[in-house]
């Protein structure tokens, strides 16, 4: 069996995950373009196996891929104690973005964990329910606060467009993914001072669950080779 | 090994023996809703319990403890005083050590009694020191309500006394915010700057929180500013109560000590001291009992009096064999308006068992 290396399906993160294996003379392709399947060359013994970025994580702990292309917020993220199901084998230099606290620009009176907790107890007694954070990272999102002694909050789930949610009235802050902070900005957004919740990048991930042949091996050292 | 019908065997047993002290049989179901739970230790709780949903009903969970609706049950329909136990599984979710059962058995006895609160603690903890006599376990015993006073006689303003007390279960938290009522620690930047000329921000008014929730917080924090910071007497009082780790009777004495600069926390020693009775009336060995002024100090926790648990010896992995104390606050909390003295403890038969098989 061949070496399986999982790598997002679409966009700038497949474009870019392509150009990097490039560097190391290994040519990843999509075999068409509407067909979620690819071919690598050359190296031998290795399988492409196109995935959504979000999948990525859960393949890589199910043992299902040997290696794979995702960001290091995803695995934080979806998989707890990543430490033991994947190992960190090369950050890939794009792809960077952190995961940011942010709240309305005019809140004037807030910048840091401290600062928000005070305004979610205000908050709290006087509208009768949590301060809402929209996010669509929970865990991450929930360990943070409660490591920074934040109280009196709720987590609401948002999968996209979360920058709009204070706006719309359905949150009072947001949690998200940011590379440049522009989206927050033209939201009228700040991001909060104590932070990030976590910097991630587009990293390459080894499976410590996935069974390895003694072919697979020699495959993955040849691979390790060509790129550490 | 013990199976699980063994364990099932235990629980009924000591939920037979807790009837036959007097108490009655209660069942709560294993769903309950979320709102409640979430009302009463906001979000973190979604790390501990495991939270399902319907179209429905929305959000329930599957009972962590036994504890919130027992309370429930007693404020609605309970007659006083009451004494109940009870027998069932809860359910933890796990996230960080796949070694913790995410699954267990527990046994309980709450008392709702409001005639001698002193004699129903040493009656709850005595109990449950009986039921796992055999076993090799260390005592824990401390009291947060000694902190709790100690906080609201405190000589500052009610907000800071509030911040603290919303904080008393988070320690890290309420050391932090402790340093900065004493000036212990520098104005954060953004705050001085905030503080020292009047601000305005030319961003839109966004969302729910208004500017006048703005401006408001900012008057508290000028006014917080313009405060004098807690003294050093009153900090020292509290360092050393906070420290305060000792056998039941030299914990006394210390905290008896404390009180000449926290006279606040004198009433709390006094039922420290009839709880002390009480015990030793109940036959527990006070002298060797240890007592930790700041034990059960975790997050999470409802307790806000006397607080106990019971540990296995040589075993720092495993969690308490059985944890206790009293909720006085929960019953006003769940009660709209209504509350009782309440307390109780709680026995996990599965490692109970377990600790047996080890020591055959």
């Amino acid at each position: 069996m061949s070496l399986k290396l999982g790598v997002p399906s679409k966009g700038r993160l497949m474009d870019k995950t392509f150009d990097w294996f490039e560097r190391y003379g290994i040519r990843l392709s999509r075999t068409a373009d509407r067909e979620y399947s690819g071919q690598v060359e050359g190296i031998d013994g290795v399988s492409l196996v196109l995935l959504s970025a979000g999948e990525i994580p859960r393949e890589l702990a199910a043992g299902r891929i040997h290696l794979g292309v995702t960001g290091t917020d995803l695995v934080h993220e979806k998989l707890p104690r990543w430490e033991q199901q994947v190992e960190e084998l090369e950050p890939m230099g794009f792809g960077q973005a952190d995961l940011v606290l942010a709240v309305p620009k005019f809140w004037v009176d807030v910048d840091t964990l401290d600062d928000l907790d005070a305004a979610a107890a205000a908050f709290r007694a006087r509208h009768g329910f949590r301060l809402r954070i929209a996010t669509k990272y929970h865990r991450l999102v929930r360990e943070f606060l409660t490591e920074g002694g934040v109280a009196d909050y709720q987590l609401v789930d948002s999968q996209g467009a979360t920058e709009g949610t204070i706006r719309n009235e359905t949150a009072e802050a947001v949690a998200d993914i940011t590379s440049t902070g522009d989206t927050l900005r033209a939201n009228h957004l700040k991001i909060l001072s104590d932070g990030p919740i976590l910097r991630s990048q587009a990293t390459l991930w080894r499976s410590r669950v996935a069974e390895v042949s003694a072919t697979e091996k020699a495959t993955l050292k040849a691979l390790m080779a060509r790129i550490g | 090994m013990a199976t699980r019908s063994d364990g099932l065997a235990r629980a009924a047993a000591l939920r037979g023996m807790f009837e036959a002290r007097g108490a009655q049989v209660v069942e709560t179901p294993v769903l309950q809703p979320a709102d409640t739970l979430l009302d009463l230790y906001g979000e973190d709780i979604r790390a501990r319990a495991y939270i399902t949903s319907d179209a429905l009903r929305g959000e329930q969970m599957l009972r962590p403890d036994f504890t919130v609706p027992v309370v429930q049950m007693h404020m609605e329909q309970g007659a006083e005083p009451a004494r109940y136990t009870y027998a069932g599984e809860v359910f933890r979710r796990q996230e960080h050590d796949p070694d913790r059962a995410n699954e267990f058995l527990q046994v309980g006895y709450e008392v709702f009694d409001r005639s001698n609160p002193a004699d129903a603690d040493a009656e709850v903890f005595a109990l449950i020191a009986e039921t796992l006599d055999g076993l090799s376990l260390r005592a824990a015993t401390g009291d947060i309500g000694i902190l709790m006073a100690a906080v609201r006689g405190l000589d500052t303003t009610d907000r800071r006394k509030a911040a603290l007390m919303r904080h008393i279960w988070r320690p890290r938290r309420f050391r932090a915010l402790l340093d900065r009522f004493a000036r212990r620690v520098p104005v954060p930047a953004a705050r001085a700057a905030l503080l020292a000329a009047p601000v305005a921000s030319s961003a839109p008014v966004i969302g729910r929180r208004s500017p006048a929730e703005i401006e408001e917080r900012i008057e508290a924090l000028r006014a917080d500013a313009a405060t004098p910071p807690i003294s050093d007497h009153e900090m020292g009082g509290l360092e050393t109560l906070m420290a305060v780790r000792e056998t039941m009777p030299f914990a006394l004495e210390q905290l008896r000590d404390v009180a000449v600069d926290l006279p606040q926390i004198t009433p709390a020693l006094d039922r420290l001291e009839a709880r002390i009775a009480a015990l030793a009336a109940h036959g527990v060995d006070v002298e060797t009992l240890e007592f930790e002024a700041s034990y059960g100090r975790t997050s999470m926790e409802y307790y806000d009096g006397f607080v106990f648990g019971f540990y296995a010896e040589g075993r720092p992995d495993l969690p308490p064999v059985a944890t206790g104390g009293r909720y006085d606050a929960l019953t006003r909390q769940l009660g709209n308006g209504a509350e009782i003295p309440a307390v109780g403890g709680v026995l996990r038969p599965g490692l109970m068992l377990e600790l047996e098989e080890a020591g055959a």
